[in-house]
């Protein structure tokens, strides 16, 4: 019998030998699939073992985002709290158990639960782990100023809409306002999400709040983009200041006529006469950019919109889904004509309209651009990113986009945008004592008289240290220089005065 | 100097009082905001029981194996460790069991000390006990159902479940009845089948009624393992799982519980919804049907090489509900996978492995075709339950929820284990002793 009994200890420790191959399985080659599986609940609850990192306003005291302990099941979980609600909410994100992460809470993960690969830091997250401590996150400094973030919201009130600001020396994004906001608090709660999902604002539409408009908002530029169709002309040597045109009160384009009259954000009369291009700039006369677009055509202005960043995702610390790049648009895709002469209406193109559309930030940095002569900023979110022990991990490097006009050709756009607000469709950005260079703009929703207004700006204008840009959707009658215009003075305000 | 078997058992006894002060340490250190100092006193209070199991042994079987009652011990030292993290107060009912197991140990050493093999005259008693006890959850009043399978015995506020008592007496059934008759068996006279058809019929009732596929797989491999012992006749194997898998098949058809199971096994993850039979709405399968295999598996995944440590693994989602049902009684493999590491829960399969090569080291060892029977069928058994569950929890094959020998939260369990324990230790005994003699 001895020899049955030897096959069947064989086979008996076989199978045996089976539970370790497929333990081994996995927890060594099928790990990390399962780690990185949606619904793998492990992998959430350990999330918020770690304490995560602050996230602080540009003060270093305002707190975007920051924890409250619970024990659950013996457990010290941290779950964030946001004690400034709905402030920047889109650009904080949120970190929650029930809908993940979103925003810079997302994009900021490995800083703020201190995973970020610095040896001392995985040395002290080690030592932490071992001895049950609690491993904390480091805290992330924002460039965002509490006071005029606050502000730009108040101002935006129910409209939808964006602001944004930023030190157009360095790129350091002071306002990321996207109207209608949310709590991000409200996510994890009970039924609060969909709460979140019905807020539309006075622009309806489903999950409206949770767009993060200043980024990931496209909106037709109008009058704005003459900004980047004046750098062309000018810089391009094609046009000076002072070239004069005639202005009929239309142009002539494709043998048909394009009539001022259809461009709100003139300033009357519809007909000016013999104008230079600076005063066609001021009182942003459509017939005149439509034949400065004419005679440098598509290519150059594309090529110029290009150097300021138009169809590249900007670069940013949030996540990659919430950027979009700017440019021309054909069935919600951005569209790179192959051929620009023959595919794009050059005269329209160089007022704004024909299917062109930019995020808030792209019209930012075109007006960043003009006041840091001539180079684009790299836009940048995060400050600095502070340990727990309090040393700084790391500091932020402000960059540069490269160059996309002469210094010259900055100096000149700056006069250009000086008169406009002094005496031309942007008077109403004005601030005593401070010199302000902006842009308007208005452009047509096909929705009747409701307009996307916008407006462009920096300050001082002979040494720049704010530039804002200013959108709002779906304005009844309301005009650049009207609506917006107040909001971007507002926050330049706070920003140059605190 | 040679040891005596005794004291080889004392000395591997101590080192178990070690490992168990260290486990019971840990989890203190880890955990200490939750739990008292007090209980640390566990580690002692569990050595001081095997001390006891010792001393009986000593007195009734000196030369018994002396790897067993040390085995046992460190099994269920791992199993108490984890069970305590998990719930302090299952881990007072876990020692009052395990106590309980030992007295029951102590009591079948002392009782079966001179002969063991009169246990042979009872065959018959043992079968019809196996049966009744393998069909008393169906019993109207105290039978209970839990997670779909009807196991459990429900009295007194005590739950019981008989089937793991039952597997014994069919093991002493089988083990009797196959010495008496293996010739002729294995000569293939119809006649003598009889009984053995009956013990397959009732499996796959007990499959049927219970819905217990992993019972029936266990009750069925112990049957064709001793089967194959006894006969040395491969062919018999053959035709009977291919029986089984043929009975297996019908009942697949038949029953919806025994199907859905089988397709969790199989596809566990869906990327659509399906039809959800807890809810009666549509979700995916791993929120509903499978969720168990699949959260354990994510368990075990987060414990990778060398665990999280005793104490510190995931075991509650945020809003403190538990992830795992069932946690520390069918599905404590994947909790120890998580906080041990594949080093550790690899240590445990080998500790597995050891006791069972002790087993049939008995049963070759052994002098007659009872105590050889016996010992083999009491082996088996338990690595064969320890295939199931655990192959079970790594889709090796479809989860069936049964415990894993001495460590899993279960009295029952325990005591059945114990008793394994003394049977192989009461072989070996009588073994040693007629070979030094």
């Amino acid at each position: 019998m001895n020899k049955q009994l030897n096959r069947l200890a064989i086979f008996a420790v076989a199978l045996l030998t089976v539970l370790v191959v497929a333990t081994t399985y996995w927890q060594t080659w099928a790990a990390g699939g399962l780690e990185a599986r949606q619904d793998n609940s492990i992998q959430v609850v350990a999330q918020f073992q770690i304490a995560r990192g602050f996230l602080l306003g540009d003060n270093g005291t305002t707190k975007f985002a920051v924890n409250q302990a619970k024990r659950v099941a013996g457990e010290t979980l941290f779950f964030r709290r946001y004690p400034e609600h709905g402030l920047a909410a889109q650009t904080i994100g949120y970190s929650t158990s029930s809908h993940s992460q979103t925003g810079l809470e997302e994009s900021l993960n490995d800083y703020l639960t201190g995973a970020n690969t610095n040896l001392s830091n995985a040395f002290q997250r080690t030592l932490d782990k071992l001895g049950g401590a609690t491993v904390h996150g480091n805290n992330v400094v924002l460039t965002i100023n509490p006071g005029a973030q606050a502000l730009a919201q108040k101002l935006l009130g129910d409209n939808c809409g964006a602001v944004v600001a930023m030190d157009p020396r360095t790129g350091a994004m002071k306002v990321m306002a996207s109207s209608p906001t949310f709590d991000p608090n409200l996510v994890d709660k009970r039924g609060g999400y969909a709460q979140i999902l019905k807020i539309k604002g006075a622009c309806g539409g489903q999950g409206s709040a949770l767009l993060n408009r200043t980024t990931d908002g496209l909106f037709t530029p109008g009058s704005t983009f003459k900004m980047v169709t004046a750098a062309a002309a000018l810089d391009s040597g094609a046009f000076t200041p002072t070239s004069t045109f005639n202005d009929p009160g239309y142009c002539m384009e494709y043998g048909k006529k394009v009539l001022n009259s259809g461009n709100p954000d003139q300033t009357s009369p519809e007909s000016f006469g013999n104008v230079t291009l600076a005063q066609g700039f001021q009182h942003s006369i459509n017939s005149v950019f439509c034949n400065v677009g004419k005679k440098i055509g598509a290519v150059t202005i594309l090529d110029y919109a290009k150097r300021f960043g138009f169809y590249s995702t900007p670069p940013l610390e949030t996540p990659a889904n919430q950027r979009v790049p700017s440019g021309l648009y054909k069935n919600n895709k951005l569209f790179n004509p192959r051929h620009p002469d023959q595919e794009v209406d050059p005269g329209r193109l160089a007022f704004g309209q024909f299917s062109m559309v930019a995020t808030p930030l792209q019209m930012l940095m075109v007006g960043a651009t003009i006041a840091n002569g001539g180079v684009v900023p790299r836009p940048y979110l995060v400050q600095r990113v502070v340990g727990h022990n309090g040393s700084t991990v790391i500091s932020a490097h402000p960059g540069d986009l490269g160059r996309a006009i002469k210094t010259q050709t900055a100096a000149e756009l700056t006069q250009m945008m000086v008169s406009v607000v002094q005496g031309g469709t942007g008077t109403a950005a004005q601030i005593p004592g401070i010199q302000v260079a902006g842009k308007t703009g208005t452009a047509e929703t096909g929705f009747g008289h409701y307009y996307t207004a916008w407006f462009v700006c920096f300050a001082p204008a002979n040494n720049p240290r704010v530039a804002v840009a200013v959108v709002l959707e779906k304005q009844l009658n309301g005009f650049g220089g009207r609506v917006s215009a107040p909001i971007a003075k507002a926050v330049m305000e706070k920003l140059l005065h605190g | 100097m040679t040891l005596t078997y005794r004291n080889r058992e004392l000395i591997y006894l101590v080192l178990v009082g070690l490992i168990t002060a260290c486990g019971f340490g840990a989890v203190y250190i880890t955990r200490q905001a939750q739990i008292s100092g007090a209980s640390l006193t566990y580690a002692l209070f569990f050595f001081g029981l095997y001390l006891v199991a010792h001393v009986v042994a000593r007195l009734t079987v000196p030369y018994a194996d002396p790897y067993l009652l040390p085995i046992a011990g460190v099994l269920t030292a791992i199993g108490l460790t984890e069970i305590y993290r998990l719930g302090p107060s299952n881990a007072f009912k876990q020692g009052v069991w395990i106590v309980i197991g030992v007295a029951v140990f102590s009591l079948a050493l002392l009782a079966l000390r001179r002969d063991y093999r009169l246990l042979e005259n009872y065959k018959y008693l043992f079968g019809l006990s196996a049966i009744g006890l393998l069909f008393m959850p169906l019993l109207p009043g105290i039978g209970q159902t839990v997670n779909g399978a009807r196991l459990w015995v429900h009295a007194g506020g005590l739950q019981f479940q008989p089937g793991e008592l039952g597997k014994i007496a069919l093991i002493v059934f089988l083990t009797a009845y196959l010495r008496e008759k293996r010739e002729v068996l294995a000569q293939g006279r119809v006649k003598d089948w009889g009984p053995l058809l009956v013990i397959w019929g009732g499996a796959m009732l007990v499959l049927f009624v219970t819905y217990d596929l992993g019972s029936a797989l266990l009750y069925y491999g112990i049957f064709l393992a001793l089967l194959y012992a006894a006969t040395a006749r491969l062919s018999f194997i053959v035709v009977a799982l291919g029986l089984f898998l043929a009975g297996s098949a019908a009942i697949y058809d038949g029953t919806p519980h025994v199907r859905e199971r089988v397709t969790n096994w199989l596809h566990p993850w869906t990327t659509k919804t399906v039809y959800c039979a807890l809810t009666g709405k549509p979700a995916l399968r791993q929120d509903c049907g499978s969720y168990q295999e699949v959260q354990s598996l994510y368990s075990i995944a987060h414990g990778h090489f060398g665990g999280t440590g005793l104490g510190d693994g995931v075991f509650a989602a945020t809003n403190g509900h538990p992830l795992i049902p069932d946690l520390s009684t069918d599905f404590i493999y994947s909790a120890l996978a998580q906080e041990l590491g594949l080093i550790g829960v690899s240590a445990l399969l080998l500790v597995y492995m050891v006791f069972v090569l002790r087993g049939f080291r008995v049963s070759i060892f052994a002098g007659d075709g009872f105590s050889k029977l016996l010992a083999a069928g009491l082996t088996f058994g338990f690595a064969l339950q320890t295939f199931v569950i655990v192959g079970g929890i790594l889709r090796v094959i479809p989860l069936t929820g049964i415990t894993l020998p001495f460590v899993s939260y279960g009295g029952s369990s325990v005591v059945s284990n114990f008793l394994i324990v003394a049977g192989l230790m009461l072989v070996s005994n009588r073994a040693n002793r007629e070979n030094e003699t």
